[in-house]
């Protein structure tokens, strides 16, 4: 806890993340309205929210899984427009961590770790093994980096997951309810490595339910319900005395049991 | 058909001088066939009939493919009087060397022999894993380079046979190998393309696959044979053979790019997104992750088209090239051989099973592997 409140102190200067007045539909569906927010350099912002709320459309908005179609969406200095050469560039600079880990079945774990650092990064192969074999002792499964994804359990391949993001050294990382296609014994393994991710300054944001984690590494909390930012504060305002009546109807029913 | 206890094997068998006490009836396999094969009268008696006609059947084939056949005649004397009660394996032994080179020059037949072995031989080694390397490429290369030399020669003291009198089992393996290996790469590309975004790629593929599945093979053959030539300036000339194998190539490709096509739509949305996420671009997406796992999950759909090429091939009997198969229609169209037909089909078709058999067994077998690596 305290070298978070360190890092937060220290890092957090610079925008690298700013959305201005970012709208999506789906059809007719309004799925994000009026989208303003920012995050600094540094920061961690768990985003939260009863399901269908747009929570995981904005965040793969910010690595352009998903497009646009109003507004301003900055990313490390480059603003998200259909030019391919600036998704790619971005897309090197932001790790993506999924609900369903989307490893490579096809590849061991140390292909699926080396390939992206090889063929977009063009770091020659040697190093590329050792910066992996580096994350793989990082989330402490070292001893799997032969073996193929469908050998591994549900909390190892979210953790081959992570490390296979941060072997391209990102400068954020988003994270898309990382833990919710876990069995329970399994969550504690794969937050304790987003907590050591937080713990050294990383940008990161993330969709989870895991309001314990919430308290231990946010900088603040953003609440959405229907496609709308409703609320934003640091995790201590936000679970003690939550403004709008929506966020206090979503966290008794979260909490409430 | 539940397994009668009564017939398990008993202990006390082996006590008297380790000979079964129950004589033949407690062999294993005596047991199994008691217990599946007459178990009860109903069984019991399917099984005599059964048995009854296969072994009538193989009694039958043997007798008269075996015992009572013509091996070697020098004409089809003999073979006309054992006609019916006899097989006339000597219209192969007289005229095999028509059947496997077609028109090929008498003397020269040695070159396309040599043709077959290089074939078989790039094969073997294609299938082998340690040979799947860049390596490949250049064995691949080496091995056609030498086929076309053998097959043309005109060089190197080889006198010249244009393609107008290949035939046999070379023309059938090389109008197959080059048909899947145009074939197939094409159909790569018009899958992608036919899931393109762009609408112009979109729509192109589509009708391309559309147009070409919707005719029959020979329809295209006899366009390539017939009314290409039309459109082309005169003195503007492409060889016959050239013209069905391009038609071959298409027309494979049309079916093997749904296939492929098949093999794409079972990938899921993750993976694509997942590479998307790591900044790979659409050829590093498309090349190293979506292929190698959507053609994993097509290896039965595509061996099964690549077996239909093979055997397909023999349509370009209709614009007169002499394949195997229509060498042996001309081997039998001989007066003194008329009427043996069923002999020389036989011979052929037993090659063509060979190859279409390896295909499948070797499908089996990597198909097998892949399942290992990624599930162990």
């Amino acid at each position: 806890m305290t070298t978070t409140a360190a890092a937060r102190s220290t890092a957090a200067t610079q925008p690298i993340i700013e959305m201005r007045g970012v709208n999506k539909w789906y059809g007719e569906f309004h799925v994000l309205k009026d989208i303003n927010s920012t995050v600094l350099q540094g920061q961690k912002v768990v985003v939260c929210g009863p399901s269908g709320s747009g929570k995981s459309t904005m965040i793969r908005c910010i690595n352009r899984l998903e497009e646009h179609q109003a507004g301003q969406l900055v990313v490390d200095g480059i603003e998200l427009t259909n030019d391919v050469k600036n998704i790619e560039q971005i897309r090197r600079e932001v790790g993506m961590v999924f609900q369903q880990f989307n490893l490579f079945p096809h590849l061991t774990v140390m292909e699926n770790l080396t390939l992206a650092p090889i063929w977009v990064r063009k770091v020659p192969k040697k190093e590329a093994e050792e910066t992996a074999m580096a994350y793989l002792n990082r989330v402490h499964i070292p001893e799997q980096a032969q073996k193929y994804p469908g050998q591994l359990s549900g909390g190892q391949q979210q953790r081959v997951a992570i490390a296979r993001s941060l072997c391209m050294k990102p400068k954020i990382m988003l994270f898309d309810e990382p833990t919710s296609a876990l069995d329970p014994e399994m969550i504690k393994e794969v937050l304790d490595v987003m907590i050591g991710l937080a713990e050294e300054g990383m940008t990161m944001i993330c969709v989870t339910h895991e309001m314990g984690f919430a308290r231990t590494v946010a900088d603040f909390m953003v609440f959405m319900d229907k496609g709308e930012i409703v609320e934003t504060a640091p995790p201590k305002d936000f679970f003690a005395n939550p403004k709008t009546d929506r966020a206090k109807l979503f966290l008794s029913q979260i909490l409430g049991h | 058909m539940t397994a009668n206890p009564t017939v398990q094997a008993k202990p006390q068998a082996l006590i008297d001088g380790g000979f079964p006490a129950g004589g033949l009836m407690s062999l294993p396999a005596v047991q199994w066939a008691r217990a599946n094969l007459f178990s009860n009268w109903i069984n019991t008696a399917v099984t005599l009939v059964f048995a009854y006609f296969i072994l009538k059947g193989l009694f039958g084939f043997l007798s008269w493919g075996v015992f009572n056949a013509i091996w070697s005649a020098p004409d089809s004397r003999l073979c006309r009087e054992a006609k019916g009660v006899g097989a006339c394996w000597a219209l192969i032994t007289e005229k095999y060397r028509f059947i496997l080179f077609g028109t090929y020059a008498y003397d020269e037949q040695w070159r396309p022999a040599i043709v077959i072995v290089i074939f078989i031989a790039l094969y073997v080694a294609s299938a082998m894993r340690r040979f799947w390397n860049r390596n490949l490429v250049f064995i691949w290369v080496g091995g056609l380079a030498l086929i076309g030399v053998l097959m043309w020669g005109g060089i190197l003291g080889l006198k010249y046979v244009e393609n107008e009198r290949w035939g046999g089992l070379p023309l059938t393996l090389s109008l197959a190998t080059f048909g899947i290996a145009f074939a197939f790469p094409l159909s790569i590309l018009l899958a992608l393309g036919r899931r393109s975004r762009l609408p112009a790629i979109k729509a192109m593929c589509v009708g391309y696959i559309e147009l070409i599945r919707g005719v029959p093979l020979i329809s295209l053959l006899f366009m390539a044979s017939v009314m290409f030539p039309l459109f082309l300036p005169e003195g503007v000339t492409f060889d016959k053979l050239l013209r069905a194998q391009v038609a071959i190539i298409m027309f494979t490709a049309a079916y093997l790019a749904e296939v492929v096509r098949g093999g794409l739509q079972a990938i899921p949305k993750g993976q694509f997104e997942a590479a998307d996420a790591l900044g790979l671009g659409y050829w590093q997406k498309t090349g190293m992750i979506i292929m190698p796992q959507a053609l994993r999950l097509v290896i039965p759909p595509l061996v099964n088209t690549f077996i239909g090429l093979f055997k397909d091939t023999s349509l370009v009997v209709i614009i007169g090239l002499f394949d195997l198969l229509n060498a042996v229609k001309a081997a039998i169209q001989e007066p003194q051989w008329r009427g043996f037909g069923v002999e020389a089909y036989i011979s052929v078709s037993i090659i063509y099973f060979i190859f279409c058999f390896a295909m499948s067994k070797y499908s089996q077998k990597i198909e097998a592997d892949f399942a290992q690596a990624r599930n162990r």
